[in-house]
């Protein structure tokens, strides 16, 4: 006679060190068997959309803040970006390239809290400090600018709140030489451990196909091989003007499209930021940052769907505007929102530990998922 | 170390509730103190921190600061726990690791008592810690503690046999299974320890050494899971399984728990050490027989007995700090795929060329 | 790469009975108006048509058009009776680099709309929040249900529509503000 059986169902979350925030998984389970695993999230819910919707133009961006917390600056510049095209302001040359800047020392702040925690995931934990160091010298700059280390506020529709610091591209530049190191660091400690490599390499493979019908962006997509990055595909601010590649992944330690390889993107990613920092350090023009700030944004009728590289995907803000001073409608497509959504699809069939290597390795930040 | 105290107390009971104490207050507790505070410091050098370094000098009673802590903490039982097993687990999961300090030679007069079984019973005895744990995860009513438990069951039992098979090995060398006499064998220098393929120039000695250096590798890994160890630490794994069989303890429980782990990190490092790295004896003579003064010796092999064994665990931490953590499956394929055929074919051609 | 003209053009083509209304509103964004029942055969036209391969959708959005008759309640608060609730649907196409963007309106009092999730699955979650925030219900959804809002939200209570009143009491509990 057969025993039997059950599945048992295990909530990961919302309070569990490795959900990267209140989410929760609810893991169905056959043994350490994976059969399903449903997410469940809403917790860090702030109406963002219906905040919007009372709130003249400028007075969103602290919101836009608020979502992913970890790449404020970037979500201040999609939507500076947004408004400005839909408004038609023309920004200062200078402008566009502090945002540039601005934009990729975030993107590598960001990785650095991905990498850094994926680790974390994995039961690696000194890597996680080496890259928080440099995270802190990033934060610094940030400080430098304008003042605050986590929601900037920085980037407003037609500039900036302030002009850069004297001794900021100095800084970076000191920031970019130590930071060099680092990289080889992480990889000799972190990317190339044989254990580590193990835990990931074949985990939640996401085909390229999938991934486009199932809406990944960013290191996800790129993870499954794919050379698409909006900064070159559907290119704004002024990233036509710095020479950069596009890391995809290649299926070096496993299949293509595995954690691994998504790991190893964010890797190669926070390389090409950096070129694309000294490059801007360079191009640097004089100009004032403030004198494109309209009074008063105005935004005539009309509605756009904008969209930039955050760190983590595609961030889109959808506006619509009615011609008067708060927006009719403001929808967001949050990069990590989309990339949770199919979670359960890649767990399928592994075991428990590694539901927290694929988690890991989309890099959500619930802040984001939820708004 | 009890017959002693028989000669001197005159009464066989306080001698041996002497004896028995004796490596909790001596041994176990100074060095589970001083094992976090080094953990700390070790973590902290390797990771770019300073460390604790607020309590006292350099953070020395930090740990002293915590066990307070612990010690005040309330003591917090779930609803649906089953208050028997979940009271009595912490107990059993130390006396798993307390027990094994009874045959462990610190030093050629002390010895909790010197057995002619020592090495069966020390892996007897930690296989008690098992019991434990898995009460422990089962009293907790939690899936987490649950699987972390059932994880753990299925490590320990596994990773025991290439420890045995080693231990196997070692027996078949020395001919012995009290670990005194291990120890006392491999005495003068460093060269006749049995990582070295043991005492006397002989060509047996020779043929001996790589096999034993694999043996001392697989002993050391399948100990490092037994006491579940980074990158071994899945029954705890923090980032799935939140704690493990002891996500459910607090305070003093959980202090007992933490004890027990630190307990043991001790005594496996000092069973490696007293089979491998000739136990308590120094690497190159004694200080005592140099000037004379034979009572020193004792005090040498402890000190020298000591160090090895802290070696030993720094290398643990060290591994901690360093290494990620194996998934489950590859864990079990590591011992059964890897480190028993390992064994066996070490024990095997160990035998062979004892038998020349 | 095509044009907004020549996608309607195409789509005008092979759809004879089907009526697109186009509606180009500033420079940068022009859409086209489907019916609410035949969206589902317009995105997998979309999806799989050689010349167009729409294969990844950007954004799904829900819309509150707030056209409706707006009667004023004693409160001082309105409501809106009649009119449409709407669904954008932003599309991109990575091998072609062309956009589109597609609107479906659906009347407010009974608002269902097929669903594109089984095209899509970017749609999954998207429908899943405009069905949260608007009530638009998306008919076939393998798993329609709230997302952001908690799962014991009130029925019929959808938080994003232009005529949403906060509630008093949530499960009974008196919210304070």
């Amino acid at each position: 006679m057969a025993l039997k059986t059950e599945h048992m169902v295990l909530n990961m979350g919302p309070q569990h060190p490795s959900t990267h925030g209140v989410l929760r998984l609810e893991v169905e389970l056959d043994g350490e068997l994976v059969i399903d695993v449903r997410p469940h999230i809403g917790y860090l819910h702030r109406c963002f959309e219906k905040h919007c919707e009372a709130l003249s133009y400028p007075q969103i961006v602290p919101y836009t803040d608020r979502m992913d917390y970890l790449a404020s600056m970037y979500n201040n510049f999609g939507y500076a970006v947004a408004v400005e095209r839909l408004a038609k302001i023309e920004v200062p040359e200078r402008v566009d390239y502090i945002r540039v800047i601005m934009g990729e020392l975030q993107r590598i702040a960001s990785h650095l809290v991905a990498l850094g925690t994926y680790g974390l995931d994995i039961g690696a934990f000194t890597p996680f400090l080496y890259l928080f160091r440099d995270r802190e010298h990033i934060l610094s700059l940030f400080e430098m600018t304008c003042g605050a280390r986590l929601l900037y506020n920085y980037i407003w529709v037609g500039g900036l709140s302030h002009d850069l610091h004297p001794d900021f591209v100095r800084k970076t530049r000191e920031f970019i030489t130590s930071f060099r190191p680092t990289i080889r660091e992480l990889n000799d400690l972190l990317s190339y451990n044989k254990i580590f490599v193990e835990r990931t390499a074949n985990v939640g493979v996401l085909p390229l196909e999938t991934a486009i019908n199932f809406g990944a962006t960013g290191p996800m997509l790129r993870g499954s091989g794919l050379k698409f990055d909006l900064r070159k595909d559907d290119t704004y601010s002024v990233y036509n003007k710095f020479d950069f590649d596009i890391p995809v992944g290649k299926g070096l330690m496993g299949t293509i499209g595995d954690s691994w390889d998504r790991y190893y993107v964010r890797v190669l990613e926070m390389e090409e930021s950096l070129k694309i920092v000294e490059q801007a350090l360079d191009q640097l023009p004089e100009g004032d940052v403030k004198a494109a700030i309209p009074k008063k944004v105005k935004v005539p009728k009309g509605q756009i769907y904008s969209r930039v590289e955050n760190p983590k995907g595609e961030l889109g803000y959808f506006i619509i505007s009615e011609g008067k001073d708060a927006p009719f409608r403001v929808k967001v497509r949050p990069p990590s929102f989309v990339n949770l959504s199919f979670i359960g699809d890649l767990c399928k069939g592994h075991l428990v530990a590694d539901v927290i290597a694929v988690l890991g390795s989309i890099d959500i930040v619930l802040g984001e998922v939820d708004r | 170390m009890y017959e002693i105290l028989t000669n001197l107390l005159n009464n066989t009971i306080i001698a041996y509730i002497i004896s028995a104490i004796l490596p909790l207050f001596v041994f176990i507790l100074p060095f589970a103190l001083f094992a976090v505070y080094l953990e700390r410091k070790v973590s902290a050098f390797m990771q770019d921190r300073l460390g604790p370094n607020r309590t006292g000098y350099r953070g020395f009673l930090q740990t002293v600061a915590d066990i307070l802590k612990l010690i005040q903490k309330e003591d917090i039982v779930a609803a649906g726990t089953d208050k028997w097993f979940f009271n009595f687990a912490p107990v059993l999961v130390f006396i798993g690791s307390y027990a094994v300090f009874a045959a462990i030679p610190f030093s050629s007069i002390y010895i909790g008592t010197n057995t002619d079984i020592g090495l069966f019973y020390i892996v007897a005895v930690s296989g008690i810690a098992v019991a434990g744990i898995l009460m422990a995860g089962w009293a907790s009513n939690n899936k987490y503690s649950l699987i972390g438990a059932m994880r753990s069951v299925a490590q320990v039992i596994s990773y025991e046999i290439p420890t045995a098979l080693v231990v196997l090995t070692i027996v078949m060398i020395t001919g012995s299974l009290n670990l005194n006499f291990i120890s006392d064998i491999q005495t003068q220098y460093f060269w006749n320890w049995y990582i070295f393929g043991g005492p006397g120039f002989t060509v047996t000695k020779f043929l001996l050494i790589p096999f034993m250096i694999t043996a001392f590798v697989i002993i050391y890994i399948s100990t490092l899971a037994e006491v579940n160890r980074t990158p071994f630490d899945i029954p705890e794994a923090e980032s799935e399984l939140v704690a493990g069989y002891h996500t459910e303890y607090s305070g003093m429980k959980f202090a007992m728990f933490f004890l027990a782990e630190y307990a043991n990190m001790f005594a496996v490092s000092a069973i490696v050490t007293s089979i491998f790295f000739g136990g308590y004896q120094s690497p190159f003579g004694y200080l005592g027989n140099l000037i004379g003064l034979t009572w020193l010796i004792p005090i040498e092999q402890l000190f020298w007995f000591t160090i090895k064994g802290l070696f030993f665990v720094f290398v643990q931490m060290w591994l901690r700090w360093t290494l990620p953590r194996l998934r489950v499956d590859q864990l079990m394929t590591l011992c059964w795929k890897y480190l028993i055929p390992y064994a066996f074919v070490n024990l095997i051609i160990v035998g062979i060329i004892l038998l020349f | 790469m095509k044009n907004f003209e020549q996608i309607v053009s195409i789509l005008k083509d092979n759809f004879s009975e089907i009526e697109f209304t186009v509606n180009i509103e500033n420079e940068f964004d022009f859409y086209i108006n489907v019916n609410q029942k035949d969206i589902f055969e317009v995105a997998l036209f979309l999806r799989d048509n050689d010349e167009l391969k729409f294969d990844s959708l950007m954004v799904l959005s829900g819309v509150d058009d707030a056209n409706g008759e707006k009667i004023k309640d004693a409160d001082g608060t309105e409501t809106i009776k009649g009119g449409t609730l709407s669904v954008y649907y932003h599309l991109y196409s990575i091998e072609y680099k062309h956009k589109l963007t597609v609107r479906v309106a659906t009347e407010r009092e009974n608002p269902e709309i097929h669903t594109v999730s089984t095209v899509w699955r970017t749609a999954d979650w998207h429908e899943r929040e405009a069905y949260d925030m608007y009530g638009i219900k998306f008919l076939n959804h393998p798993d329609l249900r709230r997302i952001l809002m908690p799962y014991d939200w009130e029925d019929g209570s959808y938080p994003l529509r232009k005529d949403y009143k906060n509630p008093e009491f949530y499960q009974g509990m008196k919210i304070p503000y």
